[in-house]
């Protein structure tokens, strides 16, 4: 082989060996080091006034407690809006939220001075759901209280429908959904103290997706300078977006109190506290008014999106406009009108969750097409396929999608793969000449959908994030980027692409921690955008050193630039070839490191206007294609996931092994959500707030799975490579819900589909 | 309350003054310094925590000090020799077995309790016997593939440590 890539072959990733054999050391497990241990005193109430916090009680003389007023000027979490108090300030929004900060030397005083603070709350009527919230909000003189707001339209919505043979209206909701990473939230704050012995800034490791947000959000805190705060990534046990915006909040508290005491601060929740504190994923409800003609061809869609934002802004507006850009599916219509808001609620604020809104949007329009299939006699598979995206088909927002479509390759491959078109017609056939012998039914389900790589419009634009590259002293290149790997293998495919842009080795590359004192600022680690989008400048800033030592090359040689190439770990020209090493050592001797940076590049000619939310939502979308098996017990209704089949279109794979992984462990994240997990909620209260009663999917849940990755490139990624972090999220709870119906004939609309759901359906459907 | 107990961890006899219901996962932790066992939920139902107690695979944090006494326990810390890998842990990281890798060390520990007993085990007996490790990660597919391969049933589907294969 002349050209060994890296790109696209599964080696073993940098942290695997230290993860089996316990040695990777995550937030809990760093040396203390003296530091002192904080703790969090939380509302009961969904809405309340404060009327006064009595510390009193507290004797232990060590121990210092903050509350609103002790956090000075700029008592918000520094996100988008800066409506969310780090301290509750005169009155709570959502039960647990943070009133009062405590800190002691070890974890078990500072727990019982907690114990000890009395708040006094006058209790006000609270709004608790979506359906309250559409009622209108007693904190907002009872009108509906908007978090956030998104229109897409384009077209004749009302000429469509009067084109429309059939039209159907349908309405589709979804609950919460907690992340459950593994390693709960965590972070140790170490104050440094200045030349006069004051405060002067903060040093942060913590569990954390986005070292540069949390970074943000405590220079805005302290009003200091970005020298004055530096934020590290600790091993992060499992993030799903659960690490996007909280990690600012437990930063915030941490340095706080750092700041009080004078010594470094650790705070890691117990996961009970993990669940009642942080984000979930937004409760939805969608409504879908759809104009088809007679063969199935769409005419008309017109859907509202409501989602429910919890108790503050936090990430919603960029939720939103995820999901109602995903809404009307992988479908082309000409004509299309979609509305959406964000309602507030007296629960914990929703926020990041894999998929962004998408996953609530995309199981709405995909029940929606089962509905559209059924009333005209079409398989599911029919309808897909007849109003799937083409290349050169144009989206809601007026893109012409102009290369990289494949919904009507993913849905081909998966029909092929599974005999979907039989099997669904068997067991629709089986359903009718059922016996009550009390055999499990079968069912088999097909879900169709899409996800943009990358922020949403100008995000990327705005943000222009940077990825650099350094040849070191010791003639590693080293890969700088604020790009954190908390599970999803981030590390290794840095590696991978960088090798192959240098033209070096694997082992030549070496990926920094991230850190904001030493990488910069490439940006969040989320939007499915750290292959596609950071990837993307690495490689331009790995081409750009290979240039410059290729170019250092020729003149110790005495030859033109382009009579000389790296590859494979050497530099070739008509006269032989030089290993890299000694090229780089020559270079780091003389000149010392070697550094390149690539800024963001919009690409010509792409245009988003947020005015008219028209353009190029996506430089680049993901394709995948479910069909899920379950069998469904007659008499109990459990339902039993068989087998997964999933096609996804990721463009050209980076690692085959990582990628599967990807997809296996999002899809498993959607299932759990279509038929098992569920947050209760009563007076504004989680009521599974432990892993013993919030329930995800064990061993023993999980099918059997085949994983099928297209490659279709992409000209906006490295070597073709697209987003893949949260497309598996979107389609397994409309195929298994799909699934469910096969088996069954009960139709539900309503995520999770439990058992005592599928009985409701089964009720709702005898008796009409 | 504070008694001595005496117990044997990863072959080193311990020796940890402590109250006799303190967790063996805080004593494993904190006061023996072996960071490998996790705390996912501290309520037995996740399994990060998950150590061998006399050869059984129990969650650490579900067991008090004074059941120790005299006992043998292997950790994620003692499955292999230090510096080492078990061939099991190797495919393990090949196969894409481990992504965030805060279940990865209960999961390898319960494993190893499984080949012990059952040395090429079908896909159902690992289900039945891992079941109580959750990993939120990767599905759980490639942990089975990466048994599979490990126990001579399927081929990998990655690279040899070393490079490609031929």
């Amino acid at each position: 082989m002349d050209h060994l890539n890296a790109v696209g072959r599964s080696v073993l990733r940098p942290d695997g060996l230290a993860k089996v054999t316990g040695r990777a050391l995550y937030l809990d497990d760093l040396p203390e080091n003296g530091c002192w241990h904080g703790t969090t005193v939380r509302s009961p109430h969904p809405s309340a006034l404060i009327v006064s916090i009595d510390a009193s009680g507290v004797s232990d003389p060590d121990v210092k407690v903050l509350v609103a007023k002790d956090v000075g000027p700029r008592n918000s979490v520094h996100l988008i809006h800066d409506d969310w108090p780090v301290l509750a300030d005169g009155r709570v929004n959502h039960v647990g939220e943070p009133v009062a900060l405590v800190v002691a030397p070890a974890l078990a005083r500072a727990q019982a001075a907690a114990k000890a603070i009395k708040v006094a709350y006058e209790a006000q009527s609270p709004v608790l759901d979506l359906e309250a919230a559409l009622k209108g909000d007693p904190r907002t003189g009872g009108r509906l209280n908007v978090l956030a707001k998104c229109d897409v339209g384009r077209g004749d919505v009302e000429a469509g429908f009067a084109a429309a043979d059939v039209i159907l209206e349908g309405e589709y909701s979804t609950g919460h959904q907690e992340h459950v990473y593994i390693e709960p939230h965590g972070v140790i704050a170490s104050p440094t103290i200045g030349n006069d012995g004051t405060f002067a800034g903060v040093d942060v490791v913590g569990s954390l997706q986005c070292p540069y947000y949390v970074h943000k959000a405590l220079t805005y805190l302290f009003d200091l300078g970005d020298e004055a705060i530096r934020v590290r990534q600790s091993v992060t046990g499992g993030g799903f977006g659960g690490k996007e915006d909280y990690p600012d909040m437990i930063a915030a508290h941490a340095s706080l109190l750092a700041r009080a005491c004078g010594k470094p601060v650790k705070i890691v929740y117990e996961r009970q506290e993990d669940i009642i504190a942080t984000t979930k994923r937004h409760p939805s409800l969608v409504r879908h008014r759809t104009g088809v003609k007679r063969d199935g061809t769409l005419v008309a869609m017109d859907v509202e999106v409501l989602l429910d934002g919890g108790a503050y802004i936090t990430l919603s507006p960029v939720v939103l406009s995820r999901s109602v850009l995903h809404a009307a599916g992988a479908y082309s219509c000409p004509n299309v009108r979609i509305h959406g808001r964000v309602l507030a609620t007296n629960t914990p604020p929703n926020g990041a969750f894999r998929g962004f809104g998408a996953p609530q949007s995309l199981f709405a329009v995909e029940r929606q097409m089962d509905e559209v299939a059924r009333t005209l006699g079409l398989d599911p598979f029919e309808v897909r396929i007849r109003n799937a995206y083409r290349e050169g088909d144009v989206t809601p927002t007026g893109q012409v999608l102009k290369e990289s479509v494949s919904a009507v390759a993913v849905l081909e491959r998966a029909k092929t793969a599974t005999r979907f078109t039989e099997r669904f017609a068997e067991n629709e056939a089986a359903r009718g000449a059922r016996k009550d012998d009390g055999k499990p039914l079968r069912g088999i389900g097909l879900s169709v959908f899409w996800h943009g790589s990358g922020f949403t419009g100008n995000g990327e634009r705005r943000m222009m994030s940077k990825g650099a590259v350094r040849l070191r002293a010791d003639l590693k290149i080293e890969v700088l980027a604020s790009s954190t790997d908390f599970g999803q293998g981030t590390e290794g495919i840095f590696r991978q692409i960088v090798a192959d842009a240098c033209g070096v080795g694997l082992d030549d590359v070496v990926v920094h921690t991230p850190d904001t004192a030493a990488v910069p600022d490439s940006g969040p680690t989320v939007a499915s955008r750290t292959v596609m989008v950071v990837g993307g400048l690495l490689s331009r800033a790995g081409a750009k050193l290979a240039e410059m030592l290729r170019t250092f090359a020729a003149q110790q040689a005495g030859m033109a630039p382009a009579s000389v190439v790296l590859r494979n770990g050497f530099f070739e020209t008509e006269r032989g070839r030089t290993p890299f090493a000694d090229v780089a050592k020559r270079y780091v001797t003389l000149h010392g490191p070697l550094d390149a940076t690539a800024t963001f590049e919009p690409t010509p000619g792409s245009t988003f206007d947020e005015a008219t939310y028209q353009g190029d939502a996506y430089a680049a979308y993901g394709w995948g294609a479910d069909v899920v098996e379950v069998e469904v017990d007659p008499d109990t209704f459990v339902t039993k996931l068989t087998r997964l089949t999933t096609v996804s279109d990721v463009g050209h794979v980076v690692h085959p092994v990582m990628c599967a992984g990807q997809v296996e462990g999002g899809t498993l994240q959607a299932l759990g959500w279509g038929y098992l997990e569920e947050m209760k909620m009563k007076d504004g209260r989680f009521l599974n707030d432990r892993m013993q009663t919030y329930l995800i999917p064990t061993m023993a849940d999980t099918p059997d799975m085949e994983t099928i990755l297209l490659e279709n490139p992409t000209a906006h990624g490295p070597f073709g490579a697209k987003g893949v972090g949260e497309l598996p999220m979107d389609g397994g709870a409309p195929a298994l819900l799909q699934a469910i119906e096969n088996a069954t004939g009960y139709s539900l609309s309503r995520l999770p589909a439990t058992p005592e759901r599928i009985f409701e359906a089964s009720r709702r459907q005898k008796s009409s | 309350m504070s008694a001595t107990y005496r117990f044997t961890v990863n072959g080193r006899p311990a020796e940890v003054q402590g109250p006799p219901m303190a967790r063996l996962l805080d004593v494993l932790r904190r006061d023996l310094g072996l960071t490998g066992s996790k705390e996912g939920c501290g309520e037995g139902e996740c399994g990060a925590c998950t150590v061998l107690l006399g050869g059984e695979a129990v969650c650490s944090c579900l067991v008090p000090l004074f059941q120790v006494e005299g006992a043998s326990i292997t950790t994620i810390e003692g499955i292999a020799p230090s510096d080492k890998v078990t061939e099991l842990q190797r495919v393990f990281a090949n196969e894409g077995g481990a992504q965030c890798g805060a279940c990865t060390p209960g999961m390898i520990v319960t494993l190893k309790a499984l080949l012990d007993r059952h040395p090429t085990p079908t896909r159902e007996q690992v289900r039945e016997y891992a079941s109580g490790t959750l990993c939120r990660c990767t599905g759980y597919e490639r942990i089975f593939r990466a048994i599979e391969v490990l126990t001579g049933q399927r081929s990998s589907e990655c690279e040899p440590e070393g490079g490609p294969r031929s």
